[in-house]
């Protein structure tokens, strides 16, 4: 536990490094935030829910996906485990008595706890104190806040079990771009970063609820604006358990048998 | 302590078919055999050097050995334990440095790696200080440790992962190409580094190296393998004994343009006041040719060489063809 804390405690300083890249973040997402509730709003038109789903509880999510990005985004990606890979330096990381996947995990989670860190605060703050139309509405309630909290950090988990999977594949492809493009294509839409899960169709809704990508971001920042009601939202973190439990297995596995067939590139 | 035995690994490699599409559908591979059947022992305390051309099977030696790489075949025991079947627990017991790689962290200063290392073998913190300090002493690592790994040059950082291998006292060290790209200096320095562990450490050394002055500098025993198979293993000196067939005499004589000419020697290089003569022990021996050259020209210097270890290996792998 102690090794997998200081490796947290590293990166975290170490995406601290970069504030530049953290101010320029923030100013896109801020610009996207606005695109995004422009065009739904637009949808909307005159009418105040569609589908249950309300205009303060679609401004509200999507505040909470630009601010919490670096926790539901696929395509965040640490460029030096897939070199670790590429270039056979992964034969270091095995000569160390670690778990590989512990270690990658911790090292995944931790970038995205940095990152998200420097930029959530200001973009949840100036979300609030923005003009009535686009501002972001505090939690329903307490309860709600508090799983939502629970919901978020569970997505995370999720969300990085997921994306060892695309480190995984690069032991056979040896290159990140393709299943990157898919894994972040196909898992963002389905994860409602594209469209909002609750304005999508029942047939395309009906697809998402057996997927785990919801799980990641939908179903959070529904709690927080209680579009999802409590009671419904300890039924989410029972699942939100079972996926994640799931998918570390599966990891696992698939890493271990990676392992077994490695080949060090490179001498 | 190290045992290996009928050691064997094979790597599939994808085999380009001729024309653009050929291998979009069905793929060709070529199995090329890294191990054939090697098997060697070592001891506590020993220092091998394992040496043989690119390709031949060295760096997958020490892959397996640290429990990196599953070997098709064969046996493996390095303190008892396999390496690839209890992988935690026998890294524990070495280190390793990949003398092209690096294993200390870019972008943050040496002593965040040393510390995440601490952490990572769970080392107490007195022992980690104590070898922590004596690593520092004696690889003169003090001005380095706060400096980002990225800034170091490639001489300092080599040292650093050296430090880095042997935070957690190994009693097996593995050094793959150790002193590759580095100047005299530093060649030396970590030379000398490593003959100062072996001896009050009592760690043991498996040092692959291209760099022949490693070897005579380091191995008391070598192992030569060439496409994948053990072809001697024993000490440098009875290698020197068997393969040693010339050795080198230069000579500094008053001005003379008369050709020498000495039985059982080729001049390799001739002025009116200096030659270069390779004598061929078979044919005669050194003290005759002194003999013979003073009889010719009256010397004012004289020099005998023993042919380099590069030769040797060089006539070693030629013997063998690898």
């Amino acid at each position: 536990m102690r090794v997998y804390m200081a490796l947290l405690k590293l990166r975290v300083y170490h995406g601290l490094q970069y504030r530049i890249a953290a101010l320029a973040g923030i100013a896109t997402q801020f610009f996207w935030g606005t695109i995004m509730i422009m065009v739904f709003l637009a949808f909307y038109g005159d009418s105040v829910s569609v589908g249950g789903f309300s205009t303060t509880q679609l401004v509200t999510y999507i505040w909470l996906q630009q601010a919490f990005l670096s926790f539901i985004v696929l395509w965040l990606r640490d460029t030096e485990l897939f070199e670790l890979i590429r270039t056979g330096n992964i034969a270091y990381e095995l000569c160390r008595p670690l778990n590989v996947y512990g270690f990658w995990y911790t090292k995944l989670i931790a970038t995205r706890i940095a990152n998200a860190m420097l930029r959530c605060m200001p973009i949840l703050v100036v979300a609030m104190f923005i003009p009535e139309k686009y501002r972001m509405s505090m939690p329903e309630s307490t309860e709600s806040f508090m799983l939502f909290i629970v919901t978020l950090i569970l997505g995370l988990a999720i969300n990085v079990a997921i994306s060892m999977f695309i480190y995984i594949s690069v032991f056979v492809t040896l290159s990140p771009m393709g299943s990157m493009l898919i894994f972040s294509v196909v898992g963002e839409f389905f994860a409602g970063l594209v469209i909002p899960i609750p304005l999508m169709p029942e047939w395309l809704r009906n697809i998402v609820m057996v997927l785990p990508f919801r799980y990641v971001g939908d179903l959070p920042f529904r709690v927080y604006s209680g579009n999802i009601p409590p009671s419904e939202a300890f039924l989410g973190i029972a699942i939100q358990i079972v996926w994640l439990t799931a998918l570390i297995l599966f990891g696992k596995k698939l890493m271990q048998s990676a392992l077994k067939h490695l080949v060090v590139q490179g001498g | 302590m190290i045992e290996i035995e009928n050691l064997s690994k094979a790597f599939q490699v994808a085999k380009r078919k001729k024309g653009a599409f050929g291998s979009l559908f069905s793929r060709e591979y070529e199995t090329i055999h890294a191990l054939k059947d090697i098997s060697f022992k070592m001891d506590l305390g020993e220092i091998v050097g394992y040496i043989g051309p690119n390709g031949a099977g060295k760096s997958t030696t020490i892959k397996i050995m640290s429990g990196i790489l599953v070997p098709n075949t064969g046996k493996c025991e390095i303190m008892g334990i396999t390496p690839w079947k209890s992988r935690i627990d026998h890294v524990r017991n070495i280190g390793v440095v990949f003398g092209q790689r690096t294993q200390l962290w870019w972008d943050v200063p040496v002593i965040d790696s040393f510390n995440l290392l601490r952490d990572i073998y769970k080392l107490p913190e007195v022992d980690y200080k104590r070898t922590l300090d004596q690593l520092v002493t004696y690889l003169d690592l003090a001005p380095l440790l706060n400096t980002p790994v990225r800034q170091l040059s490639l001489g300092q950082r080599m040292r650093c992962e050296i430090a880095a291998a042997l935070i957690h006292s190994p009693k097996i060290l593995f050094l793959d190409e150790p002193t590759i790209g580095l100047d005299a200096v530093s060649k030396i320095a970590v030379r000398n580094f490593i003959k100062k562990i072996n001896a009050e450490n009592k760690v043991t050394v498996v040092l692959t190296t291209h760099d022949m002055s490693d070897i005579e500098a380091l191995a008391n025993r070598i192992i030569l393998i060439g496409k994948g198979e053990k072809l001697y293993d024993g000490d440098l000196e009875n290698l020197r004994g068997n393969f040693i067939s010339h050795k080198r005499v230069t000579v500094d004589y008053v001005e003379n343009t008369v050709p020498l000419d000495i039985f059982g020697c080729e001049v390799l290089q001739a002025s009116s006041e200096r030659a270069v003569l390779l004598v061929d022990l078979e044919k005669t021996n050194v003290p005759s040719v002194i003999h013979e050259l003073t009889n010719q020209k009256s010397i004012i210097d004289i020099s005998v060489d023993s042919q380099p270890i590069e030769e040797i290996i060089v006539n070693l792998y030629r013997e063998y063809q690898i």
